[in-house]
């Protein structure tokens, strides 16, 4: 029987169960922080351009008492970035948001698929609740809850998991003769050995490869950095006359 | 054949497939950034999301801590991803949205608009028979400035027009109203307690102010100026405080599936009625911004545009304004 990680699981009609690690309190906040850096930093931002486009000048204050055209052109739009950001945000890039990304992690339905337009209005309008008193409601549900979820994401059925970092591909054994020198878990760990070589010291990596060499019991007796480096790759080439 | 040898040729068989996995991951990814209309590529996803699933059954009992696995657990999720994403059209989204779903969702929640709007009225009448008896509590509901201003025998609306334009008057009263109605909505979560505050609270206000300006003889005043705006957004009002009644409800009383996921299928389903909401909320304030501060419209026009308004917000609840057309 296959063993599914921890986290959300989600049925598929394969039978063979997606798994979805579940982001806990804190890269929802690293997300959340780093989020509210760049609405601020883009509200600011909008504010600033346009009162200085519209005064022509080097002057951030409305020229006359409460105008009209400050308050559409100035006024309104940087309160609208404020306030939309997380929703068109999070519609436009699929649950994701840059602050989400930096953290790793994207808003799933339970079912796993990108929450709806409906799904995540209801998630950013209980914002409302959670960021009361400083997001303490949102913080302490998402520390108490098991899927570490607060009341936006109860109310909408979505949650934060982390996005899988691109894996390696594995390697592929396509002669019959590596095959049958190395056993996957070993052949591996000589892929992995060979990709990491320029990033390791020297004698990190000469170890390693004796260390490796060695449980093939291949003689390694005197041999060089260079020489270390060729038996490794030979490893993974098809063997003299058994090839395929 | 040794168990152990068994194994070993079962991993290395499916290691000789890894070619297939990286053209899988290929394609969901490019699948998953655009639309195709390739019947074929579409159909070969699905032969992909087979043989992968197929293949991770076999490296999670065969090879579990391995970056093979790792990578057939990533891209097996992201085929699962692509093949699982529903076609959206926002035209045709939003077309079933008020076409259908809103209207679903105030025929469900008839009986929380029912008594929504009883308890405003009950908050409304509550406020005015106090203040009307007791003519000092005002201060319990109303500003300093207001009481003084009435007490001078002008309405604090008068003149406004000349503080504020009408754009940035209809810009602040619009998102204060769409605030206090999302409230309302997610206030439901207190067990309904916070829905009912604030019906109440807000009954229990305009009750009481109603009654304060009658007594200093500018009712008529009030009335005329809150007619042609105040008719949809007192109702927008229960409305909301429906949907927040309806949540509430949904963690009272929750139904098989538990409290958690009954309070889900309340605020999802009627979370949707919020768009209408704000929509008609946002049509309120343009009416309270420009028309009833300005003395230029009558009363006749003014109840005019509140009732046609009214209407035209029953009709787009009840589904009438973007009926099927009969073939």
């Amino acid at each position: 029987m296959s063993s599914v990680p921890p986290g959300l699981r989600v049925e598929s009609v394969t039978g063979i169960d997606v798994s979805l690690p579940v982001a806990g309190p804190g890269a929802r906040a690293l997300g959340f922080l780093a989020d509210w850096h760049i609405r601020v930093i883009l509200a600011l931002g909008w504010f600033c351009v346009a009162a200085l486009i519209y005064n022509g000048r080097l002057r951030l204050v409305s020229p006359q008492t409460n105008g009209a055209s400050w308050f559409g052109v100035v006024v309104a739009p940087a309160l609208a970035i404020y306030f939309l950001y997380h929703y068109v945000v999070e519609l436009a890039m699929h649950g994701r948001t840059p602050g989400k990304r930096m953290a790793g992690v994207r808003i799933v339905s339970r079912d796993g698929g990108t929450p709806g337009a409906g799904a995540l209005l209801v998630r950013n309008v209980f914002r409302l609740i959670d960021s009361l008193p400083f997001y303490g409601v949102g913080l302490i549900a998402t520390m108490v809850t098991r899927e570490h979820v607060r009341i936006g994401d109860m109310a909408a059925g979505t949650l934060l998991v982390y996005e899988r970092a691109d894996a390696l591909a594995p390697i592929l054994l396509q002669s019959a003769g590596a095959a049958a020198r190395l056993d996957p878990v070993g052949a591996e760990l000589v892929a992995e050995l060979l990709e990491r070589w320029s990033t390791l010291t020297a004698p990190a990596r000469t170890q390693l490869a004796r260390q490796v060499l060695a449980r093939y019991k291949l003689d390694i007796t005197g041999a060089d950095e260079a020489t270390l480096h060729a038996r490794l790759a030979g490893l993974l080439q098809p063997a003299q006359g058994r090839g395929p | 054949m040794s168990g152990t040898a068994r194994q070993h040729a079962l991993a290395v068989s499916l290691l000789q497939r890894a070619g297939l996995w990286r053209e899988a991951d290929a394609r969901a990814r490019r699948l998953a950034r655009g639309h195709t209309d390739d019947a074929a590529d579409a159909t070969r996803l699905a032969d992909d999301y087979r043989l992968l699933a197929h293949d991770l059954a076999r490296v999670r009992s065969l090879m579990p801590d391995t970056r093979t696995r790792e990578y057939l657990e990533t891209t097996y999720t992201r085929a699962h991803a692509t093949l699982h994403h529903g076609a959206w059209h926002a035209g045709s989204a939003l077309l079933r949205l008020f076409r259908d779903e809103i209207p679903g969702v105030v025929r469900w929640l008839r009986p929380y608009i029912f008594w929504s709007s009883v308890i405003f009225l009950l908050a409304a009448t509550g406020g005015y028979s106090l203040v009307h008896r007791y003519p000092e509590l005002i201060a319990l509901f109303a500003s300093p400035e207001l009481i003084a201003t009435v007490e001078r025998g002008q309405l604090w609306t008068e003149g406004l027009l000349n503080i504020v334009p009408s754009s940035v008057l209809s810009v602040q009263i619009l998102t204060n109203n769409i605030v206090v109605s999302l409230l309302a909505y997610c206030a439901g979560f207190l067990f309904g307690l916070g829905t009912l505050y604030i019906l109440g609270l807000n009954g229990l206000m305009l009750g009481a102010v109603f009654a304060f300006v009658i007594r200093h003889g500018l009712g008529d005043q009030l009335f005329s100026f809150i007619v042609a705006h105040g008719c949809v957004e007192l109702s927008v009002m229960c409305l909301s405080g429906a949907a927040g009644a309806a949540v509430g409800e949904a963690l009272i009383r929750p139904g098989a599936g538990g409290r958690i996921e009954s309070f889900r299928l309340a605020a999802l389903r009627s979370g949707k009625l919020l768009i209408a909401c704000a929509l008609l909320l946002v049509g309120a304030g343009l009416l309270e911004g420009y028309v009833s501060p300005d003395p230029r419209f009558g009363l006749a026009v003014r109840i005019s545009l509140g009732v046609g308004y009214w209407f035209f917000m029953v009709l787009l609840l009840s589904g009438r304004l973007f009926r099927r057309r009969m073939p």
